[in-house]
């Protein structure tokens, strides 16, 4: 008979945790987010900002990678020209799915000051966008801000969600 | 002290301005006086021939005919101005139906800047002057992007700044700012295909705009409902709620309101 057998019931619970499938994945889902890198003009400067050592974006488990196969999350941070738009779209479908879009900045959500000609007002236009970060530029704060919020969006929908119809194609 | 008084009666009719642009006085022609600028452009006028030069605010600016471009600026290197430091062109199509192209010149040796300038037709052809100076290469390039200048013998006159497919050259004062039918579409047109211009829709250039049936991004500006309940198409009536709260102030009633046709 072991003498020194711990009571689980009175200090605690038992070494159990239960949970469902669909916690367990979007947990492991949400506190690993790869941000695919896209920095454009003066909002990648405060993205940059956000991963360096002052601000840590680590923390959430958030790394930044340059590569759209291993990446699930695409900050767009900064103006989006005409020209640089095919692209945007083709990284964003080189990606794998689940996959959500981050629209960083006035220029990334409207256009921002360039009414003109060459930029894209709004870079959901071209590819589905899940959060808008507004401000010119957004302090790195509001970049982490957004993360928790994609963070909270993930936990709360389920793991094997039916990815929906992008919105144009 | 009292200011003069004047009538102030009709100040709302009044424009406050009757040139909506500014435009600016056409700087003087001067002389040249600098010896060696002088000495260098009368060797340029025996060579080329139909030159005009002048001092405009201490800058010497020749002009010379647009077939003998290339000849006269290589007489210029020749002569010690050996950088090129930019060229490009200026629209006057509106005023002269003309184009001008521009080239600065710097000699490092004699101390002197130099404009030698070419009056070309809208899409007419020149000389390339790439093999001469390598920044020349880049520069026509943007010169043809953004005005539709060709220079003949480059040795890749394609877009530079825009998109290769791109239509128009958009530093044309004709070219509108928020761009033309084909701007306007083109990353749908691109990436899409026409046929998804309608669901996707025009962009939004007027950044003050209020979507009131937009559910999806804001609220449901006039469309107002109570908590749980369906979304309607009929606009919410909006009233002052308060009845009678404040003595002096009558209840705001849409039926009595009256739109004024003019400004009084």
């Amino acid at each position: 008979m072991a003498k020194h057998q711990i009571d689980y019931l009175s200090s605690g619970g038992l070494p159990i945790a239960l949970t469902t499938v669909d916690k367990l994945v979007n947990w492991g889902r949400s506190n690993s987010l790869w941000f695919l890198t896209y920095g454009l003009a003066c909002c990648a400067i405060e993205m940059m900002a956000s991963g360096g050592g002052r601000f840590d974006f680590d923390r959430l488990g958030t790394i930044f990678r340059a590569s759209p196969r291993q990446a699930e999350v695409m900050c767009i941070a900064g103006t989006v020209s005409k020209k640089h738009a095919p692209f945007v779209r083709r990284l964003y479908d080189q990606m794998a799915e689940p996959k959500w879009v981050i629209s960083m900045g006035s220029c990334a959500n409207t256009g921002g000051l360039f009414n003109t000609y060459a930029t894209v007002q709004g870079v959901d236009r071209i590819i589905p966008v899940d959060i808008y970060l507004p401000g010119c530029a957004p302090r790195p704060d509001t970049l982490i801000y957004a993360a928790m919020m994609l963070q909270r969006k993930i936990r709360s929908e389920p793991m094997n969600r039916k990815i929906s119809a992008k919105r144009f194609v | 002290m009292f200011r003069p008084y004047t009538p102030k009666g009709d100040v709302q009719k009044k424009p406050y301005h009757t040139d909506r642009f500014y435009v600016p006085k056409e700087i003087a022609q001067e002389p040249i006086t600098d010896e060696i600028v002088k000495d260098d452009l009368e060797k340029l006028e025996r060579a080329i021939g139909d030159t005009k030069s002048f001092f405009m605010r201490n800058e010497a600016i020749v002009y010379v005919p647009a077939p003998k471009n290339k000849e006269a600026l290589a007489l210029l290197r020749s002569l010690g101005y050996e950088q090129l430091m930019e060229l490009s062109a200026i629209d006057y199509l509106a005023t002269r139906g003309e184009l001008e192209v521009f080239y600065e010149l710097l000699s490092a040796v004699k101390n002197r800047r130099l404009r030698l300038k070419v009056v070309i037709k809208e899409k007419e052809a020149i000389e390339s002057v790439a093999d001469m100076w390598r920044s020349a290469n880049w520069s026509e390039r943007e010169c043809y992007d953004m005005f539709g200048v060709i220079f003949n013998n480059h040795p890749r006159l394609s877009r530079i700044l825009m998109p290769d497919d791109w239509n128009g050259h958009p530093l044309l004062r004709s070219y509108p700012l928020q761009g033309d039918e084909f701007a306007r579409w083109y990353e749908v047109d691109k990436i899409y295909g026409k046929e998804f211009r309608e669901k996707i829709g025009e962009e939004n250039r007027d950044p003050a705009r209020v979507d009131r049936n937009d559910t999806r991004n804001f609220a449901r500006l006039g469309y107002e409902v109570g908590v749980g309940e369906a979304p309607k198409d009929e606009i919410t009536p909006i009233k002052y709620v308060e009845k009678r709260s404040i003595v002096l102030y009558d209840d705001f009633d849409p039926q009595k309101q009256k739109v004024l046709d003019k400004r009084k």
